[in-house]
């Protein structure tokens, strides 16, 4: 896309996802029996918008489905054809056709394979099966911007959609034709006025941007002033509904505003600090003052931070049609319940959820909810439920999938472990047992399917959430279903951190990662060969001590272990003791990153400036235990 | 040591540079290279990194490490006192800074006033040399500092983490 047209290339990749989502969601709740008139009407609006869009973008394949697709849904909506469960099922996979092209012109990787003529050929069948032959085009939205131009040949629209005609789809004529799709019925392209345009004949209408650029350079000099108008022409054409009530800003503009106020709040603390040693008696308008900017930023804070936030039903919306797609593949009947979907959480949060949700509800159908005579044959109803929800809970997000389904099987989870030579016993409690499914290449599925089942799942669901500083929880109940909850951070871009002190110097612990901190006494230390390596019983419990000192290469010998303070951390499975010099507090910690000009350092993820200005590393607490293998060697 | 930053007679094209020592031998670098020059302040210190990254500290909200290029280069004298300097550096998208023992001028240096570096007994591989240029009967010695702070034994990228 030359001309300065890249620009709002973006824009329109966004704007259309966006109504292809709407298309889908509203047509997932489309009541086939009684069509709601408004839904019909949306459904038009967002095919209608990504046709006007994709047609001045020049992304002709894309033209070519919302067109026909456009012509079915006017016809819906006038009552001229009726709705059936079957034309739902053709929307949907035209939207997923569209999807696709979507994505290919983005990647800026055109794929031949998707089937563009295969859909538009369906939906004109569609068309033809109950609106007659001829696909009459609402002409008044005409989206050629400027067939009317002066000059221009009465090329528009004869409205044939059925004639196969050679149209020139490329940019340019001459380029080889993109996916010639045998339907468009009138001008799409925007110049075909342009002068020294060959006469349109019917059949070979100008589909192109500039179907005369070929040996005609005078062609392109009218196209520059002309786009100034079309560029805004387009989007006024556009029904956007809350078009008055948001801005689309870039997320760089945000996350530089967020870390701004972060200084702020950091410079704020400052003050704070350094004002403490004044009299409050006699400085007490200077604390007033200091209060409330206190206040004042807090409250900035707070407001800037729910900029990035966005309600989890982003994530939850994709999950109808998962569910309804799976269940038609599988033969199942699944009714899924979602729950708070207006719960907000950060966009760089909902964005790495997706991944793992999909794979979970996934399981849950494949593996989890039985098929239907088997449901009736325990007592259940034949249509299993599933839930998402989501809710707050203590300064968190907690997202939960659970079904009715038949549960984890416990043995056949014991027997692959004991098959794959992990550590395991009959005695294991459940919790332990269900925390097998974690680990990598562990599945358990009987056959591999299509949707699940390759091993390459639930370890991968939890290295995602941990990477954003959540966990997650496994119950089942064998016969009564499986409940999974995700705990989440509210935001990426703060940490709730406790913060530690070993050898003068401030580290961060994400407060996720801690059980409890305690002060060792002698009868919990027990010594293993050699100084180095000490395990400690808590609670009948032994575990490893490590000691941050030596972690970090720190110099000088730690402390004693005898009345020191220690944290317990549980870290992908391991609970281990981390011994600290101090605790000094525990605290919220703006992340900041450590690679942007630096590199990444092995046992930490981060930084963060503390109150005084200084600088604080946030420990990498799954990383620790690797470490102290490592480090072994050396201090023996 | 003003008269230096007029231009040479000529219309010949010169470049900028600010010149600092590290033990007896006079570097340059590069200008546009250089964003600030600061004193130096407490850093935060890194676990298992070498000895000359000092660690990191907080310019204005941004994390930016500290390396001690007297500690790289093995000068005998490493101290950190309130008139020791700290150049930071805009290399390679990043922001560093880098300890030295002081900065001295800015100079402007015509191209052919730049000859090319013999192999030679400087602390720097002659690799990431510019050339040299003499001032005032003083050897200076031109350093791509970019180049410098992205090879792999400075240690500040990802690639040469592995040391």
């Amino acid at each position: 896309m030359s001309f300065g047209m890249s620009q709002f290339l973006g824009v329109f990749f966004e704007e259309a996802e966006e109504h292809l989502a709407a298309l889908e969601h509203l047509l997932l709740t489309l009541d086939v029996e009684q069509p709601d008139a408004e839904a019909l009407n949306g459904i038009f609006r967002a095919a209608h918008s990504i046709k006007g869009s994709s047609g001045m973008f020049g992304f002709d394949d894309l033209t070519a489905v919302t067109h026909v697709l456009e012509t079915l849904l006017d016809k819906v909506r006038c009552g001229q054809i009726g709705v059936q469960a079957q034309m739902i099922d053709v929307l949907l996979e035209s939207r997923d056709v569209l999807a696709q092209l979507l994505a290919a012109h983005k990647a800026e990787r055109p794929d031949p394979e998707i089937p563009v003529q295969a859909t538009v050929a369906r939906l004109q069948a569609l068309i033809d099966q109950q609106g007659g032959a001829r696909a009459v085009v609402p002409e008044d939205d005409s989206f050629g911007f400027f067939d009317d131009a002066p000059g221009a040949p009465a090329a528009t629209a004869t409205a044939t959609a059925v004639a196969p005609v050679e149209q020139a789809w490329g940019l340019f004529a001459d380029e080889p034709a993109v996916a010639p799709t045998p339907t468009a019925d009138s001008a799409f392209g925007f110049f075909d006025d342009a002068p020294g345009a060959p006469s349109t004949a019917l059949a070979e209408q100008a589909y192109g941007l500039f179907p005369d650029a070929p040996g005609a350079p005078l062609a392109n000099a009218p196209v520059h002033d002309r786009r100034s108008t079309d560029k805004r022409a387009a989007p006024a054409g556009t029904p956007t509904e809350s078009e008055s009530s948001s801005i689309r800003v870039s997320v760089e503009r945000i996350d530089s505003l967020i870390n701004q106020v972060g200084e702020l709040v950091i410079t704020q603390a400052m003050l704070a600090q350094l004002s403490a040693v004044l009299d409050p008696a006699e400085h007490e308008r200077i604390y007033q003052a200091l209060s409330q900017l206190e206040h004042n930023t807090r409250e900035l804070q707070e407001a800037v931070m729910s900029i990035r936030m966005l309600p989890i039903s982003f994530v939850f919306n994709r999950f109808p049609r998962l569910v309804r797609d799976a269940c038609g593949k599988l033969g199942k009947q699944v009714e899924l319940v979602l729950r708070g979907e207006h719960t907000e959480l950060d966009k760089g949060v909902i964005e790495k959820l997706t991944d793992p949700l999909t794979h979970i509800v996934r399981n849950s159908i494949d593996h989890g909810i039985e098929l239907p005579a088997e449901r009736l044959a325990a007592g259940k109803p034949a249509m299993g439920t599933v839930r998402m929800s989501a809710f707050h809970q203590g300064g968190r997000i907690v997202v939960e999938i659970s079904d009715d389904g038949k549960g984890l099987a416990r043995e056949r989870i014991l027997a692959k472990a004991k098959e794959q030579g992990m550590p395991v016993s009959d005695e294991m409690p459940d919790s332990e047992v269900w925390q097998l499914i974690f680990m990598p290449g562990f599945s358990t599925a009987e056959a591999v399917t299509d949707l699940s089942g390759r091993g390459v799942g639930m370890d991968v669901v939890r290295r995602n959430i941990t990477s954003i500083g959540g966990r997650i929880d496994i119950s089942s109940v064998a016969g009564q279903g499986t409940h999974i909850a995700i705990r989440l951070p509210l935001t990426l871009a703060i940490l709730d951190g406790m913060i530690v002190e070993v050898g003068r110097v401030h580290y961060v612990v994400p407060l996720t990662y801690i059980v409890e901190s305690l002060q060792l006494k002698a009868e919990h230390i027990y010594s293993m060969s050699g100084s180095s390596s000490a395990v400690i019983s808590v609670r009948n419990e032994y575990l490893p001590l490590l000691s941050l000192h030596r972690l970090l290469n720190l110099p000088g010998e730690p402390p004693a272990a005898v009345g020191s303070i220690v944290l317990i951390l549980e870290a992908e499975g391991n609970t281990f003791a981390l011994q600290v010099d101090e605790l000094v507090g525990q605290q919220q910690v703006v992340i900041k990153s450590l690679e942007q000009n630096f590199r990444r350092v092995e046992g930490i993820t981060g930084a963060t400036i503390m109150g005084d200005g200084s600088v604080a590393l946030i420990l990498d607490v799954d990383a620790l235990p690797r470490l102290a293998g490592q480090g072994a060697p050396s201090h023996a | 040591m003003h008269e230096h930053r007029e231009q040479p007679q000529g219309s010949e094209p010169t470049q900028e540079f600010l010149t600092f020592t590290l033990g007896h031998e006079e570097y340059a670098i590069d200008i546009l290279r250089v964003q600030e020059i600061r004193g130096y302040d407490q850093v935060t210190a890194i676990a298992n990194s070498p000895a000359f990254i000092k660690g990191v500290i907080n310019l204005r909200g941004a994390i930016v490490p500290i390396v001690d290029l007297r500690i790289k280069f093995n000068l005998a004298t490493v101290t950190y006192d309130p008139f020791t300097v700290v150049i930071i550096l805009n290399v390679m998208k990043r922001i560093v800074g880098v300890v030295v023992d002081s900065v001295s001028d800015v100079i402007a240096l015509a191209h052919a006033a730049i000859k090319p570096a013999p192999e030679f007994g400087s602390s720097f591989n002659t690799e990431y040399l510019m050339g040299l240029a003499t001032i005032e009967e003083r050897m200076l010695i031109l350093v791509d500092i970019e180049r410098l702070m992205s090879s792999g034994e400075m240690a500040l990228l990802n690639e040469a983490s592995e040391q």
